[in-house]
This record gives C-alpha cells, structure tokens and sequence, in this order.
C-alpha cells in the first residue's frame, strides 16, 4: 500500500501523533495533557504556516 | 558557626528518593518493544492506548510513503543517527527488517517524509519508554 501525502497534510498528520506522545509524556494531569497537545498541535500546524509564508516572501 | 550549620540544615529542603524498582526497569523495556506497552504495564491504559497508536500509525504512514528503513552501520553519522531513531520503535523496528519492508534510498520527497515519520516514531517512542519509567519510579503520577 502505498500512502501520497501532500507537504501540508503530511506536516498536519505528524502533528497530531507527535502532539499526542508529547502531551501524554510532557505533564502529569489529564486536562494539562490535553491542553499541551493542543499547544503543541497549534504550535506545529502554526509553524508549517509561518515557515509557508516566510518562503513565499523570500522566493517574491 | 555551629548555629548557622544547624539553622541551614533545618532549612535545606530535602529532595525526595526514587528507589529502583524492578518495574522501573521492565517497564521502559516493554514500552520501548510494544509502544505504549510500559504505560499498560503500569495501568495506565489510556494512555498507552493512545501511546500505541501514535506511534503505530506513525510508523505505517512512514513504511506507506515508501520511507527507508535504516539497518546497523558505521559510517555516515546521519545513517548511524536513522538507524538509531529507528531502532527505537522496538519490535515494529524488528518486524519491518524481517519482513523487509521499506525502501532502500529515498526515491521522491514522499519517501523523504515517510522516512522521517519512521525515524520520528522511534524517538517518540523512546520518550514514551522513559515516562514510563518515570511513572514506575513514582516521579509522577
């Protein structure tokens, strides 16, 4: 099988699962758990459009 | 000098002792061959349930982007550095090289990325095995 993932989509399915270990192993509490992932979920996904945006600006 | 001595050993705040148990040594072994097993192993099932799958779907869509699985070697260090990252996901790791699955060199820049993920899984995976020691150890909860 054989998976075709766009840079995008592929950027957001690393971000889920690294969210996932990340807040699980980075806090003790189960509602600090949840809210890191999302950080850190947030974070990841912002990052991809901040990176996207600064290359656009460069490559003008 | 003898009352500062006694004043500053009423004040020292005194850090709390983790002893080594035995599960504080298996659990990280588990979870680094199964993910999320050492969390299972220590009860907290949700968690590595959600471990478990993290990581296992990390590691399918990497072998599904047709990423390159490292094998042992000694020469470039970011070969060595892969083989490392993946040799991390444990068993799956074992099972992928048995069953050779993956590519040789990365073909496209999917492949590029499905190595990555590989290499990911495993790091995930390693900080996984050492909360889970932690949680044995007692360091947290």
């Amino acid at each position: 099988m054989t998976i075709n993932l766009s840079h995008f989509s592929a950027a957001v399915v690393f971000a889920l699962f690294a969210s996932v270990v990340f807040g699980i192993t980075q806090r003790n509490t189960t509602m600090e758990q949840v809210k890191y992932g999302l950080y850190c979920f947030a974070m990841f996904v912002g990052g991809v459009f901040v990176a996207g945006w600064v290359m656009a600006l460069i490559r003008r | 000098m003898a009352k500062q001595t006694i004043v500053k050993s009423k004040n020292a705040v005194s850090e709390p002792e983790y002893p080594l148990t035995t599960m504080a040594i298996v659990a990280p072994i588990v979870g680094w061959l199964i993910p999320g097993g050492g969390h299972i192993l220590l009860k907290r099932y949700g968690r590595g349930v959600l471990l478990l799958i993290s990581v296992v779907a990390m590691f399918l869509v990497g072998l599904g982007m047709q990423g390159r699985i490292y094998k042992p070697n000694g020469g470039d260090i970011l070969d060595i550095l892969g083989f490392i990252g993946d040799v991390g996901t444990g068993a799956l790791y074992f099972l992928a090289r048995i069953m050779d699955w993956g590519n040789l060199m990365a073909a496209n820049a999917t492949a590029d990325y499905g190595k990555t993920f590989l290499i990911v899984a495993g790091l995930l995976n390693l900080i996984a095995a050492a909360d889970a020691h932690h949680i044995a150890l007692g360091k947290k909860p």
